[in-house]
């Protein structure tokens, strides 16, 4: 993955490709975490993997948002399941 | 990145014991609590409206003939989660005729697909990354990924569960949802990147 750096290797960024999702969410162990920045600090290819992987996730949890049921699925969910005396205006 | 869920302060106080008693204003309570969140599920795992409501209208009728033997081991909304993802499924397999579960993703031992893209696209305008068309575009990549992924996405950064949830929802390992996600994660950044490119150069263009 990191033509343009000496000091790592092909290898090393197939490794720490398995951490990423950890990494993004914070839950990597510290040591591994350590492990993955330094690496980050000399591979310029493996830094724009981790940006848009955390952009992307990003992008899911912003659009997630509550929408609420629609009117009509919900009369007829209500029907269904005989709860029609129990239907409040939503 | 852990959000919270709106609901889970409605959730708390419903009564589980009332529930298992056939308590029918609580059970609307119930279908009024977590209904929103399992047709957004099923219409982002279906991607149709119509069999999004079948897996609607199922689920809670499957959860209220199994109220009384609910015994609590994990909580309403991943049991709930659970009935709808097997519904899910079985209309997949319905839809194509072939075998669809949740088991299919076999965790390869050779690691991940690498990074293909490589484009930083984080610099985009907040325009051009959230918009009505974006948002379009981020269901479709979703309908790319094989079922077990996308459930195991679904749960985890949609309906933002927690590992464990999403495991006991699935009824797969934590360490199973782990890999899963990543794996769909990386997938859903490849799709993410290469559209994000596109839309880097028009931008681009409509500067010069």
């Amino acid at each position: 993955m990191c033509q343009q750096e000496v000091e790592h290797d092909q290898a090393l960024c197939r490794e720490l490709l398995a951490t990423l999702s950890e990494y993004v969410d914070g839950e990597l162990k510290p040591e591994l975490c350590a492990e993955l920045e330094r690496h980050l600090r000399g591979c310029q290819r493996c830094r724009i993997v981790v940006d848009t992987l955390k952009k992307t996730v990003a992008l899911y949890h912003e659009a997630a948002g509550e929408a609420p049921l629609p009117d009509d699925v919900r009369s007829r969910l209500f029907v269904k399941l005989n709860l029609e005396d129990f239907r409040k205006e939503s | 990145m852990e959000r919270t869920r709106p609901s889970v302060k409605e959730a708390a106080a419903l009564s589980v014991e009332a529930l298992k008693a056939g308590d029918r204003a609580e059970f609307a309570r119930l279908v009024d609590t977590y209904s929103p969140q399992i047709y957004r599920l099923a219409l982002k795992m279906l991607n149709d409206p119509q069999d999004a409501e079948d897996v609607l209208q199922e689920t809670f009728i499957k959860a209220l003939r199994s109220l009384p033997v609910f015994e609590g081991r994990s909580s309403l909304a991943t049991w709930l989660y659970r009935i709808a993802v097997n519904e899910a499924l079985m209309t997949l397999r319905r839809r194509r005729g072939e075998i669809v579960s949740i088991d299919e993703e076999r965790e390869s031992e050779e690691g991940e697909q690498e990074p293909l893209q490589i484009v930083d696209w984080c610099c985009l305008p907040e325009n051009e990354l959230m918009g009505a068309e974006v948002r379009r575009f981020l269901d479709e990549a979703i309908a790319k990924l094989s079922p077990a992924l996308r459930a195991v996405f679904l749960l985890r950064d949609v309906e933002g569960l927690p590992v464990r949830e999403t495991a006991e929802a699935l009824q797969i390992s934590e360490a199973a949802v782990k890999t899963r996600l990543l794996r769909a994660r990386l997938q859903l950044r490849e799709v993410l990147s290469a559209y994000f490119k596109e839309r880097m150069e028009r931008v681009k263009l409509e500067k010069e």
